[in-house]
């Protein structure tokens, strides 16, 4: 008998169909991957088992647990089920545990919902767990606040919340979509050990083909609420039926070739750019430390050059990038474009800085959601003087919509109602209409769902064609980097460790931490020669 | 899984626990101290601001207490009295060192030390907005977590409805109603005055419970809004799915990790609450004839008694500081993210 049996599951919320007939099967020990884009359904599907759904929802089906229907179960029922032989994993561990209770009682508390015992004694186990995970008491007390930890260790804390009582059934939604790579891989192997050691079944979402392909014994891939596609890992690489499924893989190594840079003289030169961040006092009358975040930092953007800038989070590359728009001020050294300093004494240089245009991660969050498409996307005219007016002004909206794949009729719609590929076309055309001479891409396809991301990045090499565009593309995901810059540079703690040509450093990276990096990310089996 | 005796788990339980809580108190101690040096801080600014713009404006305090009729020598005997023959500088010093030791000076119109006056009416103003606070928060947190448990039912709507109502009628009518039930028809309570503390704690209570009722009710309407909206909010929190995946029940979840996190809204709005009680109740006051720093206030601004006016704001500039100091512990105390900061 399977551990877990999903038959023909159906679930439509407020009357709109999520789910249609899915069905899979999980035994004991085996890791199960759910994949697909966003809106496919992985989600809603590991809630279904849980019956944690949203309000109004309706089901139809079959949920088996050990041959038990979790469908007809009563809540209470179901209470004592959720926690201790079905544990959940979240994808966001910033914001899964509570933040005004010690780690010590969030997991303790698993243990004394669904376990009668003394509290000593479940605090004990709970110690026991966390050191599983990797949290020894003796670094990481049971007294600890999840604002002290890290996101890589809040997520093995909301693991050992999970684990505490070895569920049969691990459901682990995103686990390590919100960590970097070298936690992600620590977490991954975390879960595949302890689904050795407690002959667990996981249950895994995620939207990572590459995180797919190493961990998963089974792979569902999932579409508008339906499995296209599905079975044993290595047959399925072997063996896609289903186009959407090929389509998926090849999008997630899409490679692009980049035009060849034209004119190789300096445009953006970075000096020994140094910036500390105060840190709070440590005592009432001390002098406040300093977090340097930026540490000596020296390079060169050549005009027509598309250059890297990859890391951890934390490791300095977000103010590096709002040091260079002339948002932040530096400590010491000097960024100069076109021979032209950034900063002029503590002043930002708005002449230098206006010829700078930045693009952000968040399609949803960077447009006001109450000016039409024409008024955003040329809101960077106020930096030219003239303005343009009048027909020249629809010329460009129309030329720059047409540009990046869209149509200049819309230009009358509102943001809401572009989705999130569009609306990050729609940022590109707002960066690139006053023809700046530098783009900063900051994580500007790490939001996208990996066909949508394909799309973005051909538009690109399309843009770089046509308007010779320079950038500096930064991002945490190195395959992307890979294939859609002509240099890179690899940052660790506020210092530049490795530059060089992207694919020499890629192939034979100097740097023990570029080293890392990149055996830390999980790569996508070669698929070239399934695919065909 | 790694194979540790109890006991020496137990001897390194009991070593973390005492050192780690210890930091907590540290931290929590050292975010106090740090709160009160700004209280002090904001004591001596307002202190400076209240007797520049009383004292120090142009145009004599002795003239504008006498009005423009004022014979010359009253003039000038009042400007002794009032110490005003002295420098500016003086002057304030003499100001705030004399509150510090408890003298205020002489009130103008009622020839009795002000630190007196401001004394009898406190007793009246304060217990009534602590009373009128207690209840309001009594009323309001059932009902605040009652509607958000039960978000879009019928119960929420009910609550949502009365609250509604009671930001819209104005306390006075409360109160007059109250009066007109209570007092004049059944004949519970007293319909106005206060007996004082001297005849017993209860009979005290007794007297003030009209007004602080009158006083609790829209209170307890706005208040019961904010919890429920921050309760909801929580209720969308990630962490809430995280402790349903636990195994918890609704209820449990929203009880043991919902409550405590909705509370920071809730918490400043209990401040701002008292501090309006302690001072804002004049209307309530005036309907029940109630002694209370309302109306001295009131009668002091009518009658020009610039040294009761200016002791009296002092004093609930000190009582808003005071509860706002009090507030930033108890948001330290509920959230431990906001004991590290500064």
């Amino acid at each position: 008998m399977s551990l877990l049996q999903i038959e023909d599951l159906s679930l439509s919320i407020h009357g709109t169909d999520i789910l249609k007939r899915v069905s899979l099967t999980i035994d004991p020990g085996q890791i199960v991957a759910v994949t697909g884009e966003s809106g496919s359904g992985k989600s809603m599907t590991a809630l279904a088992v849980m019956q944690l759904l949203p309000i109004g929802a309706s089901i139809d089906g079959a949920i088996r647990f050990k041959g038990q229907d979790l469908l007809t179960l009563s809540e209470a029922a179901l209470c004592a089920l959720r926690g201790a032989a079905v544990g959940m994993v979240f994808q966001e561990p910033m914001t899964a545990l509570n933040p005004v209770k010690t780690i010590g009682d969030q997991v303790t508390e698993t243990i004394l919902i669904h376990k009668a015992m003394p509290r000593l004694q479940a605090t004990e186990r709970a110690q026991e767990v966390l050191t599983r995970v990797g949290l020894p008491p003796d670094r990481f007390p049971l007294s600890r606040y999840p604002h002290e930890l890290s996101g890589g260790q809040r997520q093995r804390v909301v693991i050992a919340m999970a684990i505490a009582l070895r569920p049969k059934l691990l459901i682990a939604d995103e686990p390590t979509t919100a960590l970097d790579v070298t936690t992600q891989a620590q977490i991954l192997d975390l879960l595949k050990g302890l689904v050795q050691e407690y002959d667990m079944g996981l249950l895994m979402i995620t939207h990572d083909l590459a995180v797919v392909a190493d961990m998963a014994d089974q792979i569902v891939v999932m579409r508008q609420g339906e499995v296209v596609e599905s079975g044993a890992t290595t047959h399925l690489l072997k063996h896609m039926k289903h186009p959407y499924t090929r389509m998926l893989f090849e999008a997630s190594d899409h490679q692009v070739i980049l035009p060849d840079p034209v004119d190789p003289r300096p445009l953006l030169q970075v000096t020994q750019v140094v910036r500390d961040y105060r840190l709070p006092r440590k005592r009432l009358f001390d002098a406040p430390g300093h977090h340097r975040a930026v540490d000596g930092v020296s390079f060169t953007l050549n005009r027509g050059e598309r250059l890297g800038l990859v890391g951890e989070s934390g490791c300095g590359k977000s103010t590096l990038t709002r040091a260079i728009l002339g948002l932040e001020d530096v400590k010491e050294g000097e960024i100069q474009l076109n021979g032209q300093p950034v900063f002029t004494g503590h002043k930002p240089n708005l002449a230098v800085r206006r010829k700078m245009q930045v693009v952000f991660q968040d399609p949803y969050g960077s447009f006001n959601p109450r000016h039409r498409v024409s008024r955003l996307i040329t809101e960077p005219f106020h930096l030219l003087k003239p303005q343009p007016i009048g027909s020249e002004k629809q010329d460009r909206i129309a030329e720059m919509l047409t540009a990046v794949g869209l149509s200049p009729d819309d230009a009358g719609k509102y943001i809401h109602e572009f989705s999130g590929g569009q609306r990050q076309r729609i940022a590109i055309a707002r960066a690139l209409i006053i023809r700046p001479e530098l783009i900063v891409f900051d994580e500007a396809v790490s939001a996208l769902d990996v066909s949508v991301r394909a799309q973005i990045l051909d538009l690109l090499v399309e843009l770089c064609a046509a308007y010779d565009l320079t950038y500096l593309f930064i991002s945490h995901d190195l395959s992307v980097v890979r294939t859609i810059t002509d240099r890179v540079l690899v940052m660790q703690a506020g210092q530049i460790v490795e530059q060089g040509e992207t694919e020499q450093v890629f192939a034979s990276p100097q740097h023990a931490y570029t080293r890392t990096l990149i055996d830390a990310a999980p790569t996508l089996p070669d698929i070239g020669q399934y695919v065909a | 899984m790694s194979q540790v005796s109890p006991v020496s788990l137990l001897a390194e339980r009991s070593c973390w626990t005492r050192s780690a809580s210890a930091r907590n108190v540290a931290l929590m101690l050292r975010y106090a101290l740090k709160r009160l040096i700004s209280l002090m801080i904001s004591l001596a600014v307002a202190s400076v601001v209240i007797f520049a713009v009383i004292e120090v404006a142009p145009g004599d305090p002795a003239s504008f207490m006498l009005g423009v009729n004022a014979q010359e020598d009253t003039l000038a005997a009042l400007r002794a009295e009032l110490g005003l023959d002295v420098s500016k500088v003086q002057r304030y010093f003499n100001w705030v060192g004399g509150m510090l030791v408890g003298e205020f000076g002489t009130s103008y119109t009622y020839r009795t030390p002000v630190a007196q006056m401001i004394a009898d009416r406190l007793w009246v103003s304060l217990p009534l907005a602590l009373y009128a606070l207690a209840l309001s928060t009594l009323i309001a947190f059932p009902a605040g977590i009652y509607a958000a448990a039960r978000r879009g039912k019928a119960g929420d709507l009910t609550v949502m409805g009365a609250t509604q109502l009671g930001i819209a009628v104005p306390n006075f009518w409360v109160a007059m109603m109250l009066v007109l039930i209570f007092a004049i028809n059944l004949r519970w309570f007293n319909a106005g005055g206060f007996a004082g503390w001297d005849n017993g704690f209860w009979t005290g209570l007794h007297s003030l419970t009209l007004p602080a009722i009158a006083l609790a009710l829209p209170q307890a309407a706005i208040l019961a809004r904010v919890m429920r909206s921050s309760l909801l909010d929580i209720l969308g929190e990630d962490f809430m799915r995280t402790a349903r995946a636990k195994g918890l029940s609704r209820r449990q979840a929203l009880w043991r990790h919902g409550v405590r996190n909705a509370l920071i809204p809730v918490l400043t709005i209990i401040g701002l609450q008292f501090s309006f009680l302690l001072a804002g109740s004049i209307i309530i006051e005036q309907v029940f004839y109630l002694p209370g720093l309302g109306r001295l206030v009131f009668q002091a601004i009518s009658a020009r008694d610039l040294i009761v006016v200016e002791s009296v704001v002092m004093l609930l500039v000190f009582a808003v500081i005071t509860v706002n100091f009090l507030v930033d512990l108890a948001y330290a105390a509920v959230d431990p993210r906001l004991r590290g900061r500064t």
